[in-house]
């Protein structure tokens, strides 16, 4: 890995942070896949500073690139994506590199040691036929380097910190496990060689809703107390309003807005990330009306014109057919990719109504034609 | 409107022999009335699906009666049970894998009204079709007469799913997780797309979901009936559910309930369980189903005697022996 070391100044990236530098900068980057019908573009010139100790929630809909954004980070995407370019610098106390252009072997000290994945379903995550200890033992022989010993020590004491049973949950199969306990192990799984980076896809989807509890109140304690930075990739708004110090909301492969989680879910900048918050209904408290986003996500390998949001928008004009608005800071701290984002913070609730009805009322003029 | 639609009476279905024998829906009984939504919450692994499919004459209840307008439908003759099949529909799950992947759309949402005899010919059944396809918003209707569901988006087969179902104009609607696998900004259109159905029809829904928030969405106007581990534990309507929950477990799931606001979800008071392990259905609890993980447990009584859905004015009902009592109490 010495080799590829360079100053991280070098890059000219963590401005926003004083004297700790960013533990992963994303620059530009593009990845692709090919398939028949040409090039699905999953992720479109995305630029992220993940600060240290911080949780990072990406949301957006399925097929926005969230997930194919996560695997870029740590090179697991499958054979058929390319990464079209950008970098992806990776920093340890001051000295920082270029993750993609580690070498196999380079990469495979990468992963785990320094940025660890708990993937989506749990049950999948698992080899059937392997006792838990077998797996993690794997693990701990590709990336790091302890004696059997010592890595028997440290998984029996992170399942430990994950709440469960250690040497019961040791030597058991995976389908001997809950779905929920599963996760768990999988958290203690991505701890073992105590990684500075993590990436979480969609952690609490498929659990039931008491166990969705205890792995979002285990997170939120093991942040705590192993200062390790995460960044949380989920569908399910709740989870990042739970769990997200700042939040990124992904639409056709970019990131359309960034912003503190409070921002974002009270003041939001962007009519996509407006329409998400509308579209999910709380529990407590009164009933509330839904307006949902006219329209469905954009065809990835035939995307629209200019803004990719602007089939689906209210606030579009002549301007967003032609232009992609570029992601820029519009508050301090609070980047947005819209045009109209003073209108849209306005948060004319009337004028989504009015579209939707609109849009119903030109449906039925269609209709009678 | 308080005519009885459906009454469910005392509903039991165990799977599986001797040892392997597990009790998935356990004594369930409930009514709907004509016109109204019935809730069914739970988490997964809870019955709420073996109790919709009993209610749908899908699954033959162990024990226990169905009534549908005062029949039982497992004991109705032929021509009975198969006006019943047409007068109750299903809307699934997984739009992926309720419609059939070598049909088209037409052929898919024509079966049933030539099954059932509603139009005369093809020509009919087409012109038909297209109504119901504008009925659930996929507009315009020539575009996707002919297309296979493999062309369509999950929210679109959803739709196809919608129509189906509409085309014996069901008097009852069983929707089984019906928006469960699609994408936030389609889930409020096809929510809104059902609500509108059942104020247009005046259908009468059983409405199965995992989701709190979709069920205090959808069933505003209606009631909530919340299952644990095959049995009920509380039946009230929606707006006292989910404000003034009554059952331990019901507080204990609210509470717990991640919720999409920052500020409210981070304040929530989280009730505290005895135990995070959810009891397997091959070993249950004595007494109470809940008591290994209740906060108001009280030994000699909750792990002893199994508490009865019991009545407890305002229409609600509440199986638990101390919410029972403290309701008495207050009285």
């Amino acid at each position: 890995m010495k080799n590829n070391t360079v100053s991280y100044l070098e890059w000219g990236v963590g401005e926003d942070t004083k004297d700790v530098y960013a533990p992963l900068s994303v620059r530009d980057l593009w990845v692709e896949y090919q398939i028949e019908r040409g090039a699905v573009k999953a992720v479109r010139g995305v630029n992220l500073d993940l600060r240290k100790g911080e949780s990072l929630s990406l949301i957006g809909e399925s097929g926005c690139g969230k997930t194919t954004f996560g695997l870029a980070l740590i090179r697991l995407l499958v054979k058929s994506a390319t990464i079209r370019q950008g970098q992806i610098i990776y920093c340890r106390g001051s000295q920082g590199f270029d993750v993609l252009t580690l070498d196999e072997r380079e990469m495979r000290d990468f992963r785990w040691r320094e940025c660890a994945m708990v993937f989506q379903s749990a049950l999948n995550a698992f080899n059937p036929v392997l006792h838990i200890w077998d797996q993690m033992y794997d693990t701990v022989k590709a990336h790091g380097s302890m004696s059997k010993d010592e890595a028997r020590q440290r998984a029996l004491d992170l399942l430990r910190h994950v709440q469960l049973d250690p040497e019961r949950v040791i030597d058991a199969y995976p389908h001997e496990l809950s779905g929920g306990m599963r996760q768990r192990v999988l958290l203690a799984m991505s701890l073992l060689l105590d990684p500075q980076v993590i990436i979480l896809d969609e952690p609490t989807t498929a659990l039931d809703i008491l166990t969705q509890r205890t792995i979002i109140e285990l997170l939120r304690r093991l942040k705590q107390e192993l200062g390790f930075s995460m960044i949380i990739i989920s569908h399910d708004l709740s989870i990042a309003a739970e769990l997200a110090d700042r939040v990124a909301t992904m639409y056709a492969g970019a990131i359309v807005e960034l912003g503190d989680v409070n921002e974002i879910f009270y003041q939001p900048k962007h009519p996509y990330t407006l329409g998400l918050i509308k579209a999910v209904p709380t529990v407590t408290g009164e009933f509330k009306e839904l307006i949902s986003i006219p329209g469905s996500p954009p065809d990835l390998v035939d995307m629209p014109s200019g803004c990719k949001f602007h089939p689906r928008c209210p606030y579009a004009t002549a301007r967003c057919k032609q232009e992609e608005p570029p992601l820029a800071e519009v508050v301090d701290g609070h980047l947005t990719a819209c045009f109209h984002w003073e209108e849209v913070q306005r948060g004319h609730d009337e004028r989504w109504q009015r579209f939707a009805h609109s849009l119903d009322r030109l449906k039925e003029a269609e209709q009678t034609a | 409107m308080n005519e009885t639609l459906l009454a469910v009476h005392h509903l039991t279905r165990r799977f599986g022999k001797r040892k392997q024998r597990v009790t998935a829906v356990e004594d369930v009984s409930f009514v709907i009335h004509r016109g109204d939504i019935l809730c069914l919450v739970g988490e997964s692994g809870c019955g709420k699906t073996t109790t919709g499919k009993m209610v749908a004459g899908l699954l033959k209840p162990s024990e226990g009666t169905v009534e549908f307008e005062g029949q039982d439908i497992w004991s109705m003759g032929k021509q009975d049970f198969k006006r019943y099949r047409k007068a109750m529909q299903i809307i699934h799950q997984d739009p992926y894998a309720s419609l059939n992947p070598s049909h088209t759309v037409f052929k898919i949402i024509s079966a049933p009204l030539l099954r059932h005899g509603l139009v005369a010919n093809r020509h009919q059944a087409r012109a038909h079709v297209h109504e119901l396809l504008e009925t659930v918003d996929l507009t315009p209707p020539d575009e996707f007469l002919d297309k296979y569901p493999h062309q369509l988006s999950g929210g679109q087969r959803q739709r196809v799913s919608v129509a189906r179902t509409l085309t014996v104009n069901p008097s009852f609607i069983v929707a089984d997780e019906a928006v469960s696998m699609v994408d936030v900004s389609i889930r409020v259109g096809l929510l809104n797309l059902l609500t509108r159905l059942k104020e247009d029809l005046g259908g009468t829904f059983l409405f199965i979901t995992h989701d709190l928030a979709v069920a205090k969405f959808f069933a505003w106007k209606g009631r909530i009936a919340v299952m644990y581990v095959g049995s009920l534990v509380e039946i009230a309507s929606t707006p006292q559910l989910v404000n003034d929950p009554l059952h331990p477990y019901s507080k204990a799931l609210l509470a717990a309930i991640p919720e999409a606001d920052p500020v409210l979800t981070r304040q929530k008071k989280r009730v505290k369980l005895r135990s995070q392990d959810i009891p397997s259905l091959l070993d249950l609890p004595s007494g109470c189903r809940f008591h290994p993980r209740c906060p108001l447990f009280e030994e000699g009584l909750c792990d002893v005697e199994r508490p009865a859905l019991t009545p407890v004015g305002d229409g609600r009902y509440v199986a638990c022996h101390i919410a029972v009592r403290e309701i008495g109490g207050r009285r």
